[in-house]
């Protein structure tokens, strides 16, 4: 039955055409890669707004802190999880690692919307000035899910739609993060709404549109 | 763990820069075949090492060994047996094209088996969609029987008609072979770009596809 014989055209044709490859660099490494360009961004954000508006607003709302500490998490472990579902034999169960990172992310921005207080220097954002978080998150998300998808189309992802959720997540959350920087505006509700509204439109444009062009990888 | 990365990146660097030169490089092929206390799945880790760097005949060894375990995923899947061939060559392509994501720190079988039930599904899933058209044919073909059977022209297009629909019916890479090589009489390099496979598997496909056609047809007449 395991006769290779059938294929022995095949295997022939494959032997031919093989060349030295480069092995692909384990999962974490890449993530570090990618996460460097996100740092980079950061710094160059930093040298613009400088970091005391953002201590200032954390200083005294401590859950805002841990929102931004969530969202952190979640890009790096969405896109260690995105990394590792790259490669064959890993298990799919890599990708509920971003879920409690996403849990301190939105559990921490939802305690936000019932305190009583506002935050130091912001103010609660109206409704204009919560769609500039809009434009921001998805701004800053298409260049980031893209450089995933390059980095990704590389590696051998067998469960592409999968893939393509976390590299939305990951993204998403890395675009919250650096929002963190220059955000002027308390976690009202409406500013909440308009995050989780842009953090789910990159996250199923990912899953609609990374998923064919990962799968064609 | 960092030190064994390290190598691994400069071998990898190495071969990228040294492409022609696998012959010269040393290959611990031989030698790992030839420890009694390796497992099969560590003897297959090794070939593939090996075949990162270039060695084509670890390689081919490899390929052939794995075609055993592809088949008994593709089996646990509930790929027919008719169909098992297909997903060997869809799987064996694959490996082609994903061998640099293999880390032979792990273990090969494992990332075999993923790959193999991977392209199982696709099968199972395409082979589904394809039978709910062919109920769709079936039906046209009843209601639309055809009365003056007798004409010559009717007869060839009968038979073209047939011919139509046992290439429908053939497995997907075949049937693109066919689609792409024969009916559209493109060439060899304009179809493997437009499918995305190499040449190689559209020629072995192509040669599978009128393999099937020709016993189908031999059985008929």
């Amino acid at each position: 039955m395991s006769d290779p014989r059938p294929y022995e055209a095949l295997i022939d044709r494959l032997g031919t055409e093989l060349v030295p490859v480069r092995r692909l660099l384990p999962p974490w490494l890449r993530t570090a890669g990618w996460m460097l360009v996100v740092a980079a961004i950061a710094v160059v954000l930093l040298m613009h707004y400088g970091a005391e508006p953002m201590l200032r607003r954390w200083a005294g709302t401590p859950d805002l802190r841990w929102a931004g500490v969530g969202a952190v998490i979640t890009a790096i472990t969405a896109a260690w999880a995105a990394f590792a579902l790259g490669v064959p034999g890993r298990r799919a169960s890599w990708a509920w690692l971003p879920l409690p990172g996403a849990l301190l992310w939105i559990g921490a921005s939802g305690l936000g919307c019932l305190r009583t207080w506002i935050a130091p220097g912001t103010q609660v954002a109206s409704m204009h000035q919560s769609a500039d978080c809009l434009v921001f998150i998805i701004g800053f998300s298409i260049p980031l899910s893209a450089l995933l998808i390059v980095l990704l189309r590389r590696a051998c992802p067998l469960r592409p739609i999968l893939a393509a959720v976390l590299i939305g997540l990951a993204s998403a959350a890395a675009s919250a993060s650096l929002l963190e920087i220059c955000h002027a505006y308390d976690a009202a509700a409406t500013d909440l709404l308009t995050h989780a509204l842009a953090v789910a439109v990159v996250v199923a444009v990912n899953a609609a549109m990374g998923g064919r062009l990962l799968s064609r990888a | 763990m960092s030190q064994t990365l390290t190598a691994t990146g400069f071998m990898g660097l190495d071969s990228g820069l040294f492409r022609g030169m696998s012959l010269v490089r040393p290959v611990p092929v031989e030698s790992a075949a030839a420890s009694t206390s390796e497992t099969p799945d560590q003897r297959r880790a090794a070939w593939m090492a090996a075949a990162q760097s270039g060695d084509r005949r670890a390689y081919e060894k490899l390929l052939a060994d794995s075609v055993a375990l592809i088949r008994a995923a593709a089996r646990r899947q509930g790929v027919a047996p008719d169909h098992l061939d297909d997903v060997v060559q869809e799987t064996l392509i694959t490996v082609h094209r994903a061998r640099h994501t293999y880390d032979p720190t792990r273990s090969y079988d494992a990332w075999l088996t993923a790959i193999a039930n991977r392209r199982a599904i696709d099968a199972l899933r395409s082979r589904g969609r394809r039978d709910s058209r062919e109920l769709h044919d079936e039906f046209a073909l009843d209601s639309h029987p055809d009365i003056d059977d007798a004409s010559a022209a009717t007869e060839s297009q009968q038979r073209a008609q047939r011919l139509r629909a046992a290439i429908a019916e053939l497995p997907p890479g075949q049937r693109e072979a066919v689609e792409q090589l024969g009916l559209h009489e493109r060439s060899l390099s304009e179809a493997a770009e437009l499918t995305g496979r190499n040449t190689g598997a559209l020629k072995v496909n192509l040669h599978r596809a009128l393999k099937a056609l020709r016993e189908r047809f031999h059985g008929e007449s």
